[in-house]
């Protein structure tokens, strides 16, 4: 007997499909992003009590067409003026769907989407909202839980980034071949924000962050299944798995952040591990285009395949770092550099690759600088020095777990105790 | 990343408004969360009572001790409070040069800590 999908499962899966079919059916982005929630509402409601309809992608398309055109026909009368874009819709639309488009039609839509709702005229939080509203089927309710901020202000954020959308006059087309590259790293970098947002391996009231990793791997697998070839896709859905697996490792009992080198490493899940290590393995041997995510995923890889933080090839992942820093400079991966040289060189090789941070104004005084240079001048025996520096990054961090573990390292040292 | 704007103030302060100056800055005040919602970076607005219904609880020996007022002497006492939601400490320096209650007392802005993981 095969087990069917979880209806809440299946209708995240049928969004975008549905959503394509009304925009490209009817135009408006916006009223039809309204009408597609509105039937998975409806069908959230009742699916499970009425039972699944046989053709569930095809009830979705007559619901929300019929949504559209009733708010479309009530905003016209409303206005009392002849709507151009409204009369496009036919009048027959409501009771006669067109029988399901072709599988590639999805394919292009939920891509078409996905280009859309990272549209370079919005702000990162608000190109995430979108994008998880419209290409991923969470409620506004479920996406201002996570982000914790009332319905009210999620719902605002997202009517506003569609009425950006519209004024910005983008189509609902694959954007041309010219611009293509451009806009897929603005969809692989809200993927990557909104993986980073849930990757917090606390328990509780929390959980429901943990929920966007989730929901990040599941769209980028998506755009991995659509665009094989691409290796930044590949590289950014190997990053995350690579990064993932470590998820339970990651917090103690306490719920204090553990330290990639402190981890309990039998908790890694070995499953994941492996998918990730023989997808990055596979695109290194493909690639054309050697992207930083790929980069960063084979980083992960390496300290993944170690069986303790003593095996760990330090000298791979310095190297690693250096080609990162040619392919796509940036203070943070030079920071990340610093330690792994730290760990082949010794630490005062580490501290001079930092030195040129301090002129850096995007880095200047960062709290991610300081406790990097704690760490090393913790290497380096400098335990006074270490200490102030663990505490001055405690102070500027504004993340909860991170400023206990700066603490906590702080703590350590003061007086042995 | 949310802000919280605190509003300080005294009783002196406060009662010196003439009446037409309260009204402007309540209607000042509406006029500013309504446009932090239509931006969609409104989070709360709450205003607190007066100090004299302030409590401060320590535990001493395992046992609460509850004492009326402020813990601290202070001159200026927190009046109320906004979180917002926006993109940048720049952003939330101009939101809260927008709080009415600036041209009279003082607001202070601080980031709020957030449970995400520092950097994956």
């Amino acid at each position: 007997m095969i087990a069917e999908p979880r209806v809440e499962d299946l209708l995240r899966r049928l969004a975008p499909q549905v959503l394509g079919a009304l925009v490209r059916r009817y135009g408006h982005f916006d009223a039809s992003e309204d009408a597609v929630q509105e039937a998975l509402l409806a069908a959230a409601m009742q699916w499970p009590r009425e039972g699944r309809p046989d053709n569930p992608r095809a009830w979705l398309v007559t619901v929300a067409s019929r949504r559209l055109t009733d708010h479309l026909r009530s905003e016209q009368s409303r206005r009392r003026r002849e709507d151009a874009t409204a009369a496009r819709a036919p009048a027959d639309a409501a009771v006669a769907p067109a029988p399901g488009e072709s599988p590639a039609t999805d394919r292009d839509d939920t891509l078409a989407l996905l280009f859309l709702c990272c549209h370079p005229a919005l702000t990162p939080p608000s190109q995430i909202a979108l994008t998880l509203r419209a290409v991923g089927g969470l409620t506004t309710g479920e996406i201002a839980r996570a982000f914790l901020v009332p319905e009210a202000t999620m719902a605002q954020r997202i009517s506003r980034a569609k009425q950006k959308v519209k004024a910005a006059g983008s189509t609902f087309d694959l954007p041309p071949p010219a611009e293509r590259g451009g806009r897929l790293a603005a969809v692989l970098h809200v993927l990557y924000l909104v993986f980073n947002e849930g990757y917090v391996a606390t328990s509780g009231p929390l959980l429901h962050r943990a929920d966007l990793t989730r929901e990040a791997v599941r769209l980028t697998r998506a755009v991995h299944r659509m665009l094989p070839e691409d290796g930044e896709v590949a590289g950014l859905l190997a990053l995350m798995l690579l990064t993932d697996a470590r998820r339970s490792a990651r917090t103690g009992p306490d719920g204090a952040l553990v330290p990639l080198a402190e981890q309990d490493r039998s908790r890694w899940d070995g499953r994941m591990i492996a998918e990730g290590t023989d997808l990055i393995t596979r695109t290194l041997a493909t690639t054309s285009r050697l992207g930083p995510y790929q980069i960063q995923a084979a980083i992960a890889a390496v300290h993944d395949e170690a069986p303790t933080a003593d095996d760990t090839d330090w000298p791979q992942v310095a190297a690693l770092y250096g080609l990162l820093d040619r392919v796509a400079p940036n203070p943070m991966v030079t920071l990340n550099r610093a330690v792994a040289v730290a760990m082949t060189s010794g630490p005062q090789a580490g501290l001079d690759l930092l030195a040129p941070l301090d002129d850096d104004a995007r880095m200047a005084g960062h709290h991610r600088l300081v406790a990097v240079r704690a760490h090393l001048l913790e290497m380096a025996g400098d335990t006074a020095g270490a200490r102030d520096a663990y505490r001055a990054a405690a102070a500027g961090t504004t993340s909860l777990p991170e400023r206990r573990h700066l603490t906590a390292r702080a703590a350590r040292l003061s007086g042995g105790r | 990343m949310k802000y919280m704007l605190l509003i300080y103030g005294n009783e002196e302060l406060w009662e010196s408004f003439p009446p037409e100056t309260f009204a402007e800055v309540i209607r000042d005040t509406d006029a500013l969360h309504e446009e932090l919602r239509a931006s969609g970076e409104f989070v709360g607005a709450w205003g607190v009572a007066d100090q004299a219904q302030a409590k401060t609880v320590t535990v001493q020996g395992g046992a609460p001790v509850v004492t009326d007022g402020p813990y601290l002497e202070a001159k200026e006492y927190l009046g109320s409070f906004d979180i917002v939601d926006c993109d940048s400490l720049e952003r939330a320096l101009e939101i809260a040069a927008k709080v009415p209650f600036a041209r009279y007392g003082t607001v202070e802005v601080r980031p709020l800590m957030h449970e995400a993981a520092p950097e994956a």
